[in-house]
């Protein structure tokens, strides 16, 4: 395989990871699904997790919530479950606008085994069609951060109708604006039926068949792709649609797996393309050259560093993922540089070791890490913002940049004499 | 099981956590699964702290659960110590690592560490983190301490044993702790106000002590309980086992600051306070009694944070400010005494819930004209269009300002006069709006033109517990049939400060109900009104 001959060996860590647990999707998922209700069955150090990741930005009234497991509950499984049953219940009659109800494992439900599969079953029973109740674990001894989605999209997939026409479906959840944008374009090439997945309303879920083929807007779906193989879809393999390269290389993708004509799909995008590097350019001038080190996190970090290197120029000191899945990255790490050091888990006291002795110029990581390295001296870039704003697309290439762009402007622009 | 949306506060080892970050030179080994590291941005964020908290996760995932846990959480004390060389460690589980029961405190006792360890039992699913930051604060010391435990029957030591040492006096100042309400600058005025009457800090605790500062705790001729949610039981242990008195009022308002110096001074055997040092010292007593403060009489204000703070609010507000205390109540349960008494004081029970839509809807019941609350009660009140100053934990970044803002003390008395007020209409501006409130370019449910006051919600509000107060026509009566408003009714009703007028509707129609009235004129309106302010 080209990728071991060009790359380094990929630096495996365990240790400490400064990393969000699956819950924490939440925060994006529920505003995606105005008529759903995530509901975490776990401990008080979950509804803090969600609250004290989403609180520091919003304050909406939530339509997500835990349930506490209290000590009763942990001395009888069969009490739990019918302290679920009866919580369940007063949700839904207090929310009668609910349609969709997540049932969200956490770290203590799975360890005492709380069986959240037949409980979404009993209460599907009980609700007879009027709520629909699936279950998935966003804990986090098995998943980190953005695999959450993955878990709550997996779910959604045995509900999704069976349909043999062909159809692009996008899976991942992207922000409104840029989804109605991608689907212009679309239907600008000739490409009218396209669904994405999460929908917008929880209940307008696409079909899915033999006809389906899968265009990922998120690199972390992938056991919902593996669930929507099962059903007959193929899956698109294309890089991620981030900055002008990507989106581009994914729609064409997209066109090239209907049978467009290639000369219709360069028409729609090399005038964006075009427009999109211009926009680049201010942006460009300020990276070229400045020494990129990315903290794993949001599983975003290869596409990012693949953007940030080829069409900003910047230098690639190390690009840390909480797990690298090589299948998805396909089409993402022969576009990495020659000799990128990519790690990957992570074991936080060495990689910050690494990168004080690196003394790169913009480190990408987490909330809890990011006010420590400010005060070492360290520019960086909060990753979690790269999940609530909206990046994806030509037209979003330079709005991508701007957001690393701006934490080294910031540092030109203060002067203390 | 209970159904939690947002929470007041955290799992116990986040109290945990408070007191270790708070300290210098102590570090916590937490055996926590992956995303319990979440915690570290409350102190990065919101605390805006340049240095991430003392704490060590083994962040163990589903795979090592088939493994030996207890080796890694062996691996992460021992990394700990080497990388930190801390001069005490805490060691103790979050709520997952409760249930696999690796007991990591009796490993790390197991260790030969060469450093004080201290074991933190604190049960996830029945605790919350205040009274993890006051279990962690009281283990720690008592850990620290107990060698120096003098033999029962040992005479104590007075607080005036300062005099025959030739010496002034000394306190600690116990409970200050990141995450607290402005604890910092509380610190600050403190050791101020102490030095304007000769005593001296022995210690300080959590904020800003080192494990040998502990050891001197029982120097201290007293122990000021600054804020019991944390140094409750630990002032308790240091009286019982070393004899120090503990001064437990706590010096927030002018009030409460002069009854503080009082009790402090005649327990220290110190001259007593001059009696117009409050009027000398701060500024709160004058502005109250100025002329433009007329308009604060009686204002309906809504009081809901931690024991703390909701006390020495309602005794502010009541006794200082000329308010009407509407509402008082608390997510504190382990003060819940406390705060029922003042209530009780004030001719209210007490709200003891760590719900926040319960505290929502009372809130919406009370009708008040100011909320004084939490980060929740502000985005309630936000909603509820009432005006809202923050004056407590929890809090967001906003309530850790840049400049100098204490509660206690006499500076405290002043930024609390300004923070309180300032969300309000001012009198005059208030005078003034009463007079053109009907041309046509008044806007209903202007406050202020002061930042902190936040504009009516112009729709109801889509939750559950949030009744919209004024948009209901037609309201059911018991038997069924409607209650209809006559325009005349409608005219008058308007002409009502919206701040009541869903109160006055409730009561009207609650009135017409109970007199069998199908149609509410004027004239039912000022029936009601006489009715119910007998």
């Amino acid at each position: 395989m080209a990728l071991t001959s060009t790359l380094p060996p990929v630096l495996r860590e365990s240790g400490q990871r400064e990393v969000f647990c699956g819950l924490t999707s939440i925060v994006w998922l529920h505003r995606r699904m105005p008529d759903a209700f995530f509901l975490v069955v776990g401990s008080r150090t979950c509804a803090h997790l969600i609250q004290s990741a989403a609180g520091v930005m919003i304050f909406a009234e939530p339509r997500f919530g835990t349930a506490i497991l209290g000590e009763r509950d942990l001395a009888g499984l069969a009490d739990a479950n019918e302290e679920l049953d009866r919580l369940v219940g007063d949700l839904l009659a207090r929310r009668p606008e609910i349609r969709t109800l997540f049932l969200v494992g956490s770290c203590p439900s799975e360890v005492i085994k709380l069986d959240l599969a037949k409980a979404a079953e009993r209460i599907n029973t009980r609700m007879q069609g009027r709520v629909r109740v699936v279950n998935y674990s966003g804990s986090g001894i098995e998943t980190t951060f953005t695999q959450g989605e993955d878990g709550a999209l997996t779910s959604l997939v045995p509900l999704l109708p069976s349909s043999p026409d062909p159809q692009l479906l996008i899976v991942g959840t992207l922000a409104d604006g840029v989804e109605e944008r991608f689907l212009t374009l679309f239907a600008r090439m000739g490409l009218e039926s396209v669904r994405t997945l999460p929908p917008r309303q929880s209940t307008d879920l696409p079909p899915v068949g033999p006809g389906t083929r899968l265009l990922l807007a998120q690199p972390f779906v992938a056991d919902t792709v593996r669930a929507l193989e099962r059903r007959g879809a193929q899956r698109i393999s294309a890089p991620y649609p981030l900055g002008v390269e990507g989106s581009c290389a994914w729609m064409a993708a997209a066109a090239a797996a209907f049978g467009i004509d290639p000369q219709r799909v360069a028409e729609v995008l090399d005038p964006l393309a075009e427009r999109g590097r211009r926009a680049l350019e201010p942006l460009r001038r300020k990276l070229e050259g400045k020494r990129l080190f990315l903290l794993p996190d949001s599983q975003l970090e290869i596409p990012l560093a693949r953007f940030l290197h080829r069409e900003c120029g910047m230098e690639l000191v190390e690009v840390g993922t909480p797990y690298l899945d090589r299948q998805l990255m396909a089409e993402e790490l022969p576009l990495l540089p020659e000799g990128t050091q990519l790690s990957e888990g992570q074991d936080v006291e060495k990689q910050l070791e690494r990168v004080r002795a690196s003394r790169p110029d913009l480190v990408v990581c987490g909330m809890g890490l990011a006010n420590p390295l400010e005060a070492e001296g360290f520019a960086t870039k909060w990753s979690i913002e790269l999940v609530f704003s909206p990046i994806h697309g030509c037209d979003q290439a330079a709005d991508l940049a701007e957001l690393f762009a701006r934490p080294l402007n910031r540092r030109e622009l203060l002067q203390w004499n | 099981m209970e159904l939690t949306l947002w929470t007041y506060e955290g799992p116990p080892h986040v109290g945990a956590m408070r007191v270790a970050a708070s300290m210098e030179g102590v570090h916590y080994v937490l055996h926590a699964p992956q995303g319990d590291t979440y915690a570290d941005l409350l102190f990065t964020m919101i605390e805006r702290r340049d240095r991430r908290p003392p704490v060590t996760y083994t962040t163990f995932q589903a795979r090592d659960l088939g493994g030996d846990t207890a080796e890694l959480v062996k691996r992460s004390i021992q990394q700990a110590v080497d990388r930190f060389q801390p001069e005490a460690l805490l060691v103790g589980e979050s709520c997952t690592a409760e249930l696999i029961q690796d007991q990591p405190g009796s490993l790390a006792h197991g260790m030969d560490l060469g450093v004080p360890v201290v074991s933190l039992d604190l049960p996830a699913y029945s605790k919350k983190e205040n009274w993890g930051a006051a279990e962690t604060l009281y283990q720690l010391c008592r850990g620290l301490l107990k060698d120096l435990v003098p033999p029962p029957g040992t005479a104590k030591p007075g607080p005036e044993r300062w005099k025959q040492e030739n010496r002034r006096p000394r306190v600690n100042l116990l409970g200050p702790s990141l995450l607290g309400f402005r604890c910092r600058d509380d610190v600050r005025e403190l050791r101020s106000l102490l030095a304007d009457h000769g005593i001296d800090v022995n210690v300080v605790a959590p904020l800003g002590a080192r494990p040998a500062d502990l050891i001197r705790l029982p120097a201290a001729d007293a122990n000021l309980c600054l804020y019991p949610e944390v140094a409750g039981p630990l002032c308790s242990w240091l009286e019982r086992n070393f004899g120090t008195p503990v001064v437990r009022t706590v010096p927030i308002g002018i009030g409460a600051t002069a009854q503080f110096l009082r009790e402090l001074s005649s327990l220290l055997g110190l001259e007593p306070p001059e009696l117009r040092e409050a009027d000398r010292s701060s500024r709160l007593p004058w502005y109250s009694k100025s002329v433009d403060s007329t308009y604060l009489t009686g204002k309906r204000v809504f009081i809901f944070a931690d024991a703390t703070h909701a006390i020495a609010a309602a005794r502010i507000a009541s006794r200082e400010l000329g308010f009407t205390v509407v509402g008082l109540g608390s997510y504190s349960r382990e003060q819940a005494r406390e705060v029922r008494a003042a209530a009780q004081e004030l001719g209210l029970e007490a709200l003891i819930s760590d719900d926040y839509l319960a505290v929502e809807q009372a809130m919406a019941d009370a009708a008040p004209e100011l909320v004084l609350g939490t980060q929740m009660e502000r985005h309630s009140a936000k909603r509820l269009g009432i005006p809202c100053a923050v004056i407590s934990a929890p809090l967001h970044v906003q309530d850790v300002p840049a400049r100098y803002a204490p509660q206690m003390g006499w500076e405290g008395a002043n930024v609390i006069f300004d923070s309180w007020v300032h969300p309000l209409m001012m009198g005059l501006e208030e005078h003034l709006i009463g007079m053109f409130r009907h041309d046509f370019e008044f806007v209903d449910g202007h406050f202020s033109h002061l930042e902190g006051a936040s504009a009516p919600a112009l729709q109801p509000p889509a939750t559950a517990a949030g009744e919209a107060p004024e948009v209901t026509p037609l309201s059911a009566t018991p038997e069924g049939g409607a209650l209809r408003w006559t325009a005349s009714g409608e005219a008058e009703l308007s002409r009502i400060p919206f701040f009541v007028r869903g109160k006055v509707r409730r009561n009207t129609e609650a009135y017409a109900n109970e007199r069998g009235v199908a149609e509410i004129t004027e004239e039912t309106l000022y029936e009601a009104k006489a009715h119910f302010s007998r």
